[in-house]
């Protein structure tokens, strides 16, 4: 592997993380109560969160159908796109919970690593409550899901030595 | 009744045009898809090796966050309740986690970059958080009467 690959791409995920967790700050996605307000919708309704979400898959929507064109990524070999997968329990089970986890508290993956960096006391309790409901998932449901290939992203599926065509 | 309260427009708008922006160069640099819940679940429960990615784009995402709340003061931690009980809190992340575990995604990987792709799945995953998280909002605020 050579030196940009090995050195690039940590150093490409930095960056994105940095204008990622910046987005979420400008966003004021960062602020539980925002959010919160956002999922009130008989309340004091905010559409902002609306217009953040908007904004995102607009640029994400017409960038990818330039990038999925290409070969592979500039720091990659391949795409690691997630596996076509089908509409079944887990999904909407899942994404059924993760609401409901959502709209409690008003904290999403991202925002409660955002906010632990900006040194929301509430970050201690979400992280790592979410990094233990993470772990609690994967070794309680770890069986072989209808997908063939435990419903993980294609990059974790053990064939032709897994890691994305990367020599090992 | 829906009744508009605040509405912060170019905020909104240029936050959600730089988490695109960082969502697409993560897809044209690693080919990696942005979704917070797997980076971080994967960060914790896979093997080291590899990882050094993951690792670097979540502390990215930390320093990005705590940057801007510092260039930009009190605007970004406006609002920062208190007294939000700690049990709940701890019981969202725990679902939150799991659930987004179990769904291959959350608001991130289903939400930006899954109907970004125009998948089908993550337009459904969207829908049905979203309306779930409206339910345990109404619920936590106007049943329960925790506030805000």
């Amino acid at each position: 592997m050579s030196a940009l690959l090995r050195w690039g791409r940590p150093l490409a995920a930095g960056l994105c993380g940095v204008l990622f967790g910046a987005g979420l700050s400008v966003a004021q996605m960062t602020n539980p109560r925002k959010v919160l307000d956002f999922l009130d919708v008989t309340g004091r309704w905010d559409a902002s969160l609306l217009f953040v979400l908007g904004a995102a898959v607009g640029v994400y929507a017409i960038a990818h159908l330039c990038i999925r064109r290409r070969a592979a990524p500039l720091l990659d070999v391949r795409f690691h796109w997630p596996l076509p997968g089908i509409i079944d329990a887990r999904l909407v089970g899942g994404s059924m919970l993760f609401g409901v986890g959502w709209g409690i508290a008003g904290y999403c993956p991202g925002t409660a690593v955002a906010t632990l960096g900006q040194g929301r006391a509430e970050a201690l309790w979400v992280l790592p409550a979410i990094v233990l409901g993470t772990v609690l998932q994967r070794v309680l449901l770890a069986g072989p899901d209808v997908r063939g290939t435990n419903g993980l992203p294609s990059d974790r599926v053990p064939v032709g030595g897994g890691r994305g065509g990367r020599a090992p | 009744m829906i009744t508009m309260q605040s509405f912060s427009f170019a905020p909104a708008l240029v936050g959600g045009l730089l988490i695109g922006l960082a969502s697409v160069l993560l897809l044209a640099l690693l080919g990696r898809i942005a979704g917070v819940s797997g980076i971080l679940g994967d960060a914790f429960t896979r093997h080291p090796s590899g990882q050094l990615w993951r690792w670097m784009f979540l502390l990215g995402l930390l320093t990005g966050a705590a940057g801007h709340a510092a260039v930009a003061g009190t605007d970004a931690t406006a609002g920062a309740r208190t007294g939000f009980p700690a049990p709940l809190l701890v019981l969202a992340g725990l679902l939150t986690g799991f659930g987004a575990s179990l769904a291959n995604g959350c608001t991130s990987g289903h939400g930006v970059c899954g109907l970004g792709r125009l998948s089908a799945r993550s337009l459904l995953a969207t829908l049905t958080f979203l309306l779930a998280a409206m339910v345990a909002t109404y619920g936590v605020r106007h049943v329960a009467g925790v506030a805000p």
